[in-house]
């Protein structure tokens, strides 16, 4: 079932904001199903090495799987998410709480499909926009 | 793109691997067949510490839905926990090693997904540089690798084309 339909999407509309803190206990987490264990996020002296005054640091690929989760969490099931960049700006630093934010920049039907571009962002407690992007998803119509 | 640094200022991050591989797919591998359970530990993670969406682990569930079964989020990795382990590209090394150059991030990536991964689903990947450009950043002397990556399914049906951005400095 979506949640979202296509004719109630307006242009300027802001998705739900949807946040995580950010620390081991994640960063643990996503290593373990994606594999990702490097020094750069598991100890703070190769933190530091990799000049990060504050030690470890989080993963890119989480807050892509943020940004993902939050656009799923949004359309709902019955949608469809068709594409999704970002930047990886700024660091995640442990015991970060990161929001994602998504505001619609354009609506429109193409290749037969009903597609609503957004402008998204992972933003931390500092307001600081870590991870500036895009997204594209597919919306059902009520038609 | 390619910019070339002035030679008598900064020595070039350029390797000639890199030159005499652009625009070349290489690096194709093939994942073991996707488990239910690898989609299902993949979202308890990224949605921790909140329980994932029903879909992702509900069978019978799943079935009631518009995808009709399981599907994998999208950003799922099915090329996690290989038994083999290729070199890492010079692109993708820690950022934690010593001298210019040696030191790596993730810049950035542009997804467009076609079909969803599904439980069984057996993914083959390839990949290619397409350019690289090199300038002054706050890092120091920085460069900037573009690439694309395709998955494919047993079907042949395009999963995932994913344009991306490796930072060397």
């Amino acid at each position: 079932m979506a949640n979202v339909y296509f004719e109630d999407i307006n242009v300027g509309d802001s998705i739900p904001a949807w946040s995580r803190k950010t620390d081991f206990m994640s960063w643990n987490r996503y290593a373990a199903v994606n594999d990702e264990f490097v020094y750069i996020h598991m100890d703070d002296e190769a933190g530091r090495a990799a000049l990060n005054e504050q030690g470890a640091f989080g993963m890119g690929n989480l807050r892509y799987a943020y940004l993902v989760n939050s656009l799923h969490d949004w359309i709902g099931e019955g949608a469809r998410i068709h594409e999704v960049g970002c930047q990886f700006r700024a660091i995640n630093q442990k015991n970060d709480v990161l929001t994602v934010t998504g505001k619609v920049t354009d609506k429109k039907v193409e290749n037969g499909e009903n597609r609503v571009y957004l402008d998204m962002n992972v933003v931390n407690q500092k307001g600081e926009a870590t991870c500036p992007g895009t997204a594209i998803v597919v919306l059902p119509s009520k038609k | 793109m390619t910019t070339q640094p002035q030679a008598d200022t900064q020595p070039t991050l350029v390797t000639q691997e890199m030159i005499d591989k652009k625009g070349v797919w290489e690096q194709e591998s093939t994942a073991p067949p996707i488990a239910e359970s690898d989609i299902r530990k993949w979202c308890i993670a990224t949605y921790w510490p909140e329980k994932p969406p029903r879909h992702y682990w509900d069978a019978e569930y799943a079935k009631t839905t518009a995808w009709g079964g399981i599907v994998a989020p999208p950003d799922f990795n099915p090329f996690a926990w290989p038994i083999d382990r290729p070199p890492v590209p010079a692109s993708r090394q820690s950022a934690t090693a010593a001298g210019a150059g040696q030191r790596g991030m993730n810049g950035g990536q542009v997804d467009t997904f076609g079909v969803p991964m599904r439980p069984g689903d057996v993914i083959t990947t390839r990949s290619r540089t397409t350019g690289w450009e090199e300038r002054q950043t706050r890092l120091g002397w920085t460069l900037f690798t573009y690439g694309e990556t395709e998955w494919r399914n047993q079907n042949n049906e395009v999963v995932k084309t994913r344009v991306r951005t490796g930072i060397r400095f």
